[in-house]
């Protein structure tokens, strides 16, 4: 057991290569009942969404391959994470030619130009999307209702963009299928926007706009619980996440109970869980040391929350870790087990 | 007039040297903010890089007359101030030729005047050679860093506004991935277009390696 | 030898410093007059294409005591551009606005036609916004139809607008004064507003009153093509 964890927390610079395809399939297995759930909610333009985000994913992994005249590294799983994250963190009604072209910006910009797994800096999946959020804002911000009937014969009108074209206005599309209530906006957008809060309890259960796979947030800590009793992910990355932003939304939450949210809903809502569970904790953009855990996890919650509550989006979970990703060089070098006396500081949280 | 014998001949190497072997961006990585910053469009980029070419040939030309007579404590100081000149002068001319252009250079061409690619040229090339192989040289460099700047005009333009020298290329319903005219996408462009050639060269490389041992 | 040396450093240095300028004198003269008349039918160009209707224009300064003047280079005050049509008739005033928006200060020149009392068309002139989104305010059909017709009424006491410009959230427009902004670029919507609403709120109430005597300044000048 001791020796996984060593593992575990060294896969970047210890070469086991046997070990990464063992941990990545896991991944891949607690990600399926996301996936599953979200097809379940949107219908077919979700699996669509995954099956083109995976393929571009690969598809581009191979090419770098081919042009650094390297092995395949397909068998090793992590890009196909890459791609089935991707996929979650996408509006359901994305359309599936700019997946594509997130799948490709991700493992091109956000791996391959680092030199493949194990030497990005940044989480590739996170990149892929903040290319695209950058690239297309205003597709990357068009929500689609959960539940509409007829979610498994037709897709979303968006979905099926011919490429390089806009997409069709869904608006009037949404009116006629959406169960009553739907508004278009995610319920981090309409706390922030028009002060409406939502049901703590459809947050847990998903009946809310977002992207693909971030609405349950019960579902996501499970599938996220079972790769912790694995020992294979550091349950301490998330936890101090979770610290962070309830410290932060909660000094905030007393200072103005009016305009910010509670801990709880900060907490809840948008896609800090599937970020906080499986973004964030990717072993290679985070850091070594217990201490650095601490600051790492503690710098994405809090900042979450500051871009949440002051920045121009709703939604700030994406910057935050790949903020957190690009302090983690730093944030190992403070944090190395004090060999010469050195102060204990570095908590900037 | 030279003291030191200089090899005074022209070739085709003078001129093609600055678009190929050592393209100020691409090879030498010079000049990077204007690269970056106006490449937006096609059209903003073959205007700074007229702009840009028009400054490399005449400050060339006159620091490769005066070459025997500046002092080289002060030749930095005396190659700005050429450089300077100019460069307002090609600020007033396009001026005076387009406010549209004008407006969306913007302070761009100004900023030519701490464009290394000038002073790199002054202090390599003319300040050693003679006016006229100066002259062949910079505009080589000049029409080098005009095409790179279009090639990521062009692909920035084409990606960014569906467009090409401001003629839609994709109709109406053509959707503009914004990252491209936005500073970020100047970045990528240009990380792509080096990736390209790097990987070109490489492969250059590796071919003429396998024909030695073939060969030999 | 140090005194040599100098001597050619400074001589040298003086030499190219005197060509310089010299050339830059002889291009600045030669292009003086195109810049300038650039420049004239650049704004020339913005007051006719923004005022509708109008053929001829005219720039006037408000001074500090409320004076209206007839523009001469150097002037301070407020800018104003009447457009006039083929007879002479006034159709419309042209004022600069300005406020701060997503990523730097959005520069518009609107019209402000007296018939109706209101804001009748818009152009930005200057603006950095972020392109596809907040350049939209340029681009968006919906967007620039707010100013087909935009209530711009200076209030009883004439010393305000009777009604605020404000910017109101896509598909909130309810009353004649409110712009509907474009979703997802709320931010540089809202610049659009504030700099017309900060403009408005200053300059109409000056204008207004003004409005005759600019009518006739007309004639006494003559059209120009």
């Amino acid at each position: 057991m001791s020796q996984k964890h060593i593992i575990l927390r060294t896969a970047p610079h210890v070469k086991k290569p046997q070990d990464v395809p063992l941990i990545m399939r896991n991944v891949v297995y607690a990600l399926l009942p996301i996936v599953a759930f979200a097809v379940y909610q949107f219908g077919i333009s979700v699996l669509a969404l995954v099956i083109v985000t995976t393929l571009a994913c690969l598809g581009t992994e191979r090419f770098f391959n081919w042009m650094g005249n390297k092995p395949s590294s397909l068998s090793d799983w992590s890009s196909t994470i890459t791609g089935i994250l991707l996929a979650l963190t996408l509006p359901p009604g994305f359309p599936l030619w700019m997946a594509a072209v997130a799948g490709i910006a991700g493992i091109a910009i956000g791996k391959a130009v680092f030199g493949g797994i194990g030497y990005n800096v940044f989480n590739p999946a996170l990149v892929g999307r903040a290319f695209v959020q950058a690239a297309f804002p205003v597709a990357i911000t068009t929500w689609t209702p959960a539940f509409f009937t007829g979610r498994f014969s037709e897709f979303v009108p968006s979905s099926l963009t011919l490429p390089f074209m806009m997409p069709p206005e869904t608006a009037e599309w949404v009116e006629q299928v959406a169960v009553d209530g739907f508004t278009g906006a995610t319920p981090l957008a309409l706390q922030k926007f028009q002060h409406i809060t939502t049901d703590p309890f459809a947050l847990y259960t998903g009946t809310v706009a977002g992207s693909a796979g971030e609405t349950s947030a019960l579902l996501i800590l499970v599938c996220g619980m079972y790769l912790v009793v694995r020992k294979m992910m550091n349950w301490q990355i998330p936890a101090w996440l979770f610290v962070g932003v309830i410290v932060t939304s909660g000094v905030l939450y007393l200072i103005n109970p009016d305009k910010n949210p509670d801990p709880l809903f900060m907490l809840f809502s948008g896609g800090l869980m599937l970020g906080a569970m499986f973004m964030a904790s990717d072993m290679v953009g985070s850091p070594l040391t217990p201490r650095g855990v601490m600051v790492y996890g503690l710098l994405i919650g809090s900042l979450t929350v500051i871009i949440r509550v002051y920045g121009s989006l709703s939604e700030g979970i994406m910057y935050a870790i790949l903020l957190g990703n690009a302090a983690t060089p730093l944030i190992d070098a403070w944090t190395q087990p004090r060999l010469f006396g050195a102060k204990p500081k570095g908590k900037s949280a | 007039m030279s003291l030191i014998k200089q090899d005074d001949r022209i070739t085709v190497d003078t001129f093609l040297e600055g678009i190929w072997r050592e393209n100020p961006v691409f090879v030498m990585m010079l000049g990077m903010c204007p690269v970056l910053a106006v490449t937006n469009s096609a059209i903003n980029a073959l205007a700074m890089g007229l702009a840009t070419t028009f400054v490399l040939i005449t400050s060339s030309l006159l620091v490769s007359l005066f070459r025997n007579l500046i002092p080289s404590e002060v030749r930095i100081a005396t190659y700005i101030v050429i450089i300077a000149t100019f460069v307002t002068i090609v600020d007033y001319i396009i001026q005076a030729l387009s406010q549209d252009v004008y407006n969306a250079l913007g302070a761009f061409i100004q900023l030519i005047v701490v464009n290394c690619i000038i002073l790199g040229r002054a202090e390599a090339c003319a300040s050693r050679n003679k006016p006229v192989k100066s002259m062949v040289n910079a505009a080589g460099m000049g029409l080098g860093f005009t095409l790179a700047l279009l090639c990521l005009g062009v692909v920035r333009e084409i990606l960014g506004s569906g467009s090409l020298f401001g003629l839609p290329l994709f109709g109406e319903q053509f959707q503009p991935w914004v990252v491209m005219v936005l500073p970020p996408g100047g970045f990528l462009v240009l990380g792509g277009w080096l990736l390209f050639f790097e990987w070109l060269k490489t492969r250059k490389q590796q071919s003429l390696a396998a024909e030695g041992v073939t060969h030999g | 030898m140090s005194s040599k040396t100098s001597t050619a450093m400074i001589a040298t240095l003086g030499f190219v410093t005197a060509l310089s300028g010299f050339l830059i004198v002889t291009v600045y003269q030669a292009t003086k007059p195109a810049i300038e008349e650039n420049k004239r039918l650049s704004i020339q160009k913005t007051v006719l294409e923004v005022i509708k209707g109008a053929t001829a224009d005219k720039h006037f300064i408000i001074n500090d005591k409320g004076e209206l003047l007839e523009a001469v280079p150097g002037m301070k005050g407020i800018n104003i551009y009447a457009g006039y049509d083929a007879r002479g008739k006034l159709m419309g005033v042209a004022v600069e606005g300005s406020a701060q928006g997503y990523s730097g200060s959005v520069d518009t020149i609107y019209a402000y036609t007296p018939a109706c009392e209101c804001i009748t068309g818009i152009k930005v002139i200057k603006q950095t916004e972020t392109p596809g989104l907040g350049d939209k305010v340029i681009t968006d059909k919906n967007f620039v139809a707010n100013f087909d017709k935009l209530e711009a009424k200076v209030n009883a006491a004439g010393d305000a607008l009777a009604n605020a410009i404000v910017a109101v959230k896509h598909g909130a427009k309810h009353n004649p004064w409110e712009i509907d902004a474009i979703s997802g670029a709320t931010i540089s919507s809202k610049a659009i507003a504030k700099g017309l609403n900060g403009s408005a709120q200053q300059v109409l109430p000056k204008v207004v009153p003004l409005l005759p005597t600019i009518e006739s300044k007309f004639t006494s000048e003559g059209a120009k093509p």
